[in-house]
């Protein structure tokens, strides 16, 4: 008896896990949850000195997104190759513009994006063909895609941080960008910075 | 011992998860929920019939956009790069010609086309190639004599889809590069851009 209450359990609990690692909506709903935390999402240090100097690092080696010199950090998981991505490039560098251009958000909200399977070669692609201004980061091997429980792209995350360096995501949309003056407003609200 | 079946149960489930999350790819959110998932495949499945300096097999596909285009016609005038990709509306090959969309410049650069092969007919290449966008190059349907140009070329695979695979065919005609890849996974775009490299030259 107290042998098949054991197997009952952990197999139910088993069951559970797989089904969880199969169905990414199940993931997402405990990772990517509003009022929540990030998951580990590990990044390099950019080389670029004007990049570094636009998240507030310093030299070498790995960061996490709370670390980034910002009250505010919108993370875009893209994809080179994803067609809703591409076309809504654009409207994200109108994003980022109108934010540098406001002197009083431009060092309190940062922009970065990480391409979900994509290499160094194939981010670097998108940055060139988009003119994109701020920092892109390769996800080769899929590390942060499956962290962030493998969400379709683009996937919109709205981190907010604090000055002891905790933090909370305060946005987390899949695709749906609405434009850059109306997502602007969006962060704004919704980050509490308005 | 009572506790030896609990745990080949849990032993088998955590082998089947971490087969499951081995298999991750991204999927635009252009195709909403409409990408059947064929689970992990087996990386090839079909034997190779062209190698690197043969003659490129001809052919002529009709395209998503009416015409029939052949091989011969691009001779003497353009390299062109024959992208198979296995078949409409799955994960990998979803993501794969939208990123060759931008790319346009690299193709021109090099004196370069695409063209674009499946097994699929025309109106599921036209109704799934839609939610890329508008593309640069031909989209061909290689599907009646089923699979018949991807039979001539050996990547017709036991299941009547093709396998992902790049062809870089010189002004001449002559295959230059030959890139059969695992069908669960995309080629890198360096790859392809290094060759384009390599014959324009």
């Amino acid at each position: 008896m107290k042998a098949g209450g054991f197997i009952l359990r952990y197999g139910v609990l088993c069951i559970l896990f797989v089904f969880a690692l199969m169905n990414p909506g199940a993931i997402i709903a405990q990772t990517l949850q509003k009022g929540g935390q990030l998951p580990s999402i590990v990044l390099p240090i950019p080389k670029s000195a004007e990049e570094k100097a636009y998240l507030g690092l310093s030299g070498s080696g790995t960061f996490k997104i709370p670390q980034i010199k910002a009250d505010v950090v919108l993370v875009e998981i893209f994809s080179m190759y994803c067609p809703y991505c591409q076309k809504d490039a654009p409207g994200i560098n109108e994003l980022y513009d109108l934010i540098q251009k406001n002197p009083d958000l431009r060092d309190k909200i940062k922009v970065i994006g990480i391409g979900a399977g994509n290499s160094t070669f194939e981010v670097e692609t998108f940055k060139k063909t988009f003119n994109v201004s701020f920092p892109l980061f390769p996800d080769q091997d899929y590390v942060i895609h499956q962290a962030c429980g493998e969400v379709r792209t683009p996937y919109f995350i709205g981190v907010k941080i604090q000055k002891d360096k905790s933090h909370q995501i305060f946005l987390s949309q899949q695709g749906g960008f609405p434009g850059a003056p109306s997502f602007f407003e969006q962060i704004l609200k919704e980050s509490g910075l308005k | 011992m009572k506790n030896s079946a609990g745990r080949i149960v849990f032993v088998i489930a955590m082998l089947i998860a971490l087969a499951s999350s081995a298999r991750s790819q991204t999927i635009s959110d252009a195709y909403k929920g409409n990408i059947y998932q064929p689970g992990k495949l087996k990386p090839t499945d079909s034997v190779l019939k062209v190698r690197i300096g043969d003659q490129a097999p001809d052919f002529s596909l009709p395209s998503v956009t009416g015409e029939k285009v052949s091989l011969h016609q691009y001779r003497d005038k353009k390299n062109v790069v024959l992208s198979f990709v296995p078949a409409a509306w799955t994960p990998v090959c979803s993501d794969q010609w939208p990123g060759y969309n931008i790319i346009k410049g690299v193709f021109d650069e090099h004196e370069s086309v695409l063209l674009g092969i499946t097994v699929d007919n025309i109106p599921t290449l036209f109704a799934w190639t839609n939610q890329m966008g508008q593309l640069w190059f031909p989209v061909l349907s290689d599907f009646w004599p089923h699979g018949g140009v991807a039979a001539k070329y050996g990547i017709l695979r036991s299941d009547g889809v093709t396998e992902r695979a790049l062809f870089v065919i010189d002004k001449n005609g002559i295959l230059r590069y030959i890139d059969v890849h695992d069908i669960n996974k995309r080629p890198p775009l360096e790859n392809l851009v290094r060759e384009l490299e390599k014959i324009g030259k």
